[in-house]
């Protein structure tokens, strides 16, 4: 119930229009992956999903953010049922890689932003290489690009109150690791895939 | 403020409906004789619009019975909409962000609840003086001199436009007219369905006989045959309402022509707007209209002027 809630709030705040550009709205296993620009961008990200696949797909999100008050644990614990990882002190046993393998091996979808945090400005930061490992390690899992396009107007970064501005959000068409790919290559494609849902 | 429901209203919106019954039945008709691919798309399109145009007409006859809140909601909303879709097509900068915030949620209400208010005096300049100073000021305060002026009238332009234009066709409820006391209702309604109808005859008459493009770079789609038919339709329409407005006929069709001639310039002026920003429509949330902006265009030029006319000439 809060979950509609949930999502009803986010699709009204956001205003968003969903565009599915390279791949079916359904629910296949996929790791969705979206530039990062406002605290809403998981919600709204997630409310965007077809309902089926909304239910087995689990943001991944910084525990250091999802921990803190009552409001926030709750919704990351039983609203968005998602994967917390560590951002800053990353150890074999707290290791955010294999904490998302673990998710996917549950058959679940994720979302990341590979980005590592909000930017302030639409540009793109350069990929953490998580993304690069799921592809490593799970090439028969679709990795989608995702544009969220005019979040970062609605909430930027550093404010509390929203302008309920339109919002688009773009999935595009699935990339995967090539042969011989290296690391840095593969990082900076998956970016340029998200920043090209941009022309469209 | 208490709006009778009288014989005249009953006919006014009968007539609307039976209007829309027969279009619908037209396009019904058109949608299953037509079987050329080309046509097919415009036709959807038309029976689209007709749809949309039910649920329009059921909304904003729902809120004009409901006296005058619902119609002051009802447009509030509407500006609310339509500034949500303008604020979107502008490039603002996010050091304007607290400024936006005020013009959605204190400017706009505001506006409205003058409107309920029928405080006149502070309804007239509240944007075109009070907002005008505070906007800036509030985003000079963010520090940021970057396209300071350029941010600042778009701002200034996006809350005339679609909070003080629109304002002006729910605040003919409140003006008062001699021996017109309580039957505002209907002047509201003759406002609406004048400027509605003159866009739909345009739109008629364009797609019956237009050939010669009006204004090729900034709307395709409206042609002189469209423009002179729709105009001179529109007005005809509106002097044969004569009986439902405090006005004579004669008055009635000098009034209609003012509101579809504005209503005309509205719709261009926010093509070209759009034409800038390369896009197509505001937004999508009337189905085959595109968005609100797209629906009221000529409602925001030709309000104020309908307003002040009346006022000026009948109160």
């Amino acid at each position: 119930m809060i979950a509609n809630v949930a999502v009803a709030l986010a699709r009204l705040i956001s205003g968003a229009n969903v565009r599915w550009l390279g791949c079916p709205p359904d629910a296949r296993q996929r790791v969705y992956f979206a530039n990062h620009t406002s605290n809403l961008d998981t919600v709204v990200l997630w409310a965007a999903l077809p309902p089926e696949a909304r239910a087995q797909t689990r943001p991944v999100a910084a525990r250091d953010y999802w921990t803190i008050g009552k409001l926030r644990p709750y919704l990351a614990k039983r609203i968005f049922n998602a994967v917390l990882i560590e951002r800053k002190k990353v150890t074999a046993h707290d290791n955010p890689v294999e904490q998302m393998l673990a998710a996917l091996a549950e058959n679940c979808s994720l979302i990341i932003f590979p980005e590592g945090g909000r930017q302030s400005g639409p540009a793109l930061a350069p990929f953490k290489s998580g993304l690069y490992h799921l592809a490593r390690k799970r090439a028969d899992v679709e990795l989608v690009p995702v544009l969220i396009d005019n979040l970062n107007r609605i909430l930027p970064k550093g404010e509390l109150l929203p302008v309920p501005l339109l919002s688009s959000i773009s999935f595009g068409t699935p990339i995967r690791l090539e042969e011989n790919e290296t690391r840095a290559a593969f990082l900076e494609r998956a970016r340029q895939a998200i920043e090209r849902l941009r022309q469209t | 403020m208490k709006l009778k429901l009288d014989q005249q209203t009953v006919w006014l919106v009968g007539g609307v409906i039976g209007f829309l019954v027969i279009s619908t039945g037209i396009g019904m008709w058109m949608a299953a004789r037509n079987s050329n691919e080309a046509d097919q798309a415009a036709i959807k399109n038309l029976n689209a619009r007709i749809r949309a145009w039910w649920v329009m007409v059921l909304v904003f006859g729902l809120a004009l019975l409901t006296g005058g809140t619902g119609s002051v909601l009802l447009f509030g909303l509407t500006s609310f909409l339509a500034l949500r879709e303008f604020i979107t097509l502008t490039p603002t900068k996010l050091s304007d962000h607290r400024s936006l915030f005020w013009a959605f949620f204190i400017i706009t209400p505001l506006q409205y609840c003058l409107v309920a208010a029928r405080w006149y005096g502070l309804f007239v300049v509240l944007i075109p003086v009070y907002a005008f100073l505070f906007i800036p000021i509030r985003s000079v305060i963010e520090g940021d001199c970057d396209r300071f002026l350029e941010r600042t009238a778009k701002i200034q332009w996006a809350l005339m436009i679609c909070v003080y234009c629109v304002s002006h066709a729910p605040a003919l409820l409140s003006l008062e007219i001699p021996g017109y006391e309580g039957q505002n209702g209907k002047l509201l309604f003759f406002f609406v369905l004048v400027v509605q109808m003159s866009d739909v005859l345009q739109y008629v008459w364009g797609k019956l006989l237009g050939k010669r493009r009006i204004a090729p770079q900034v709307s395709p789609n409206k042609t002189w045959a469209g423009f002179i038919g729709g105009i001179i339709s529109a007005t005809l329409l509106g002097t044969a309402l004569w009986w439902a407005t405090p006005f004579s006929p004669w008055q009635a069709a000098g009034m209609s022509l003012a509101i579809t001639l504005m209503g005309f310039g509205g719709g261009l002026v926010m093509s070209a707007i759009k034409r800038d920003r390369g896009v197509k429509d505001y937004g999508n949330l009337i189905v085959g209209h595109g968005g609100v902006m797209d629906r009221i265009d000529s409602i925001c030029f030709a309000a104020p002027v309908f307003f002040h006319l009346t006022r000026f000439f009948f109160t």
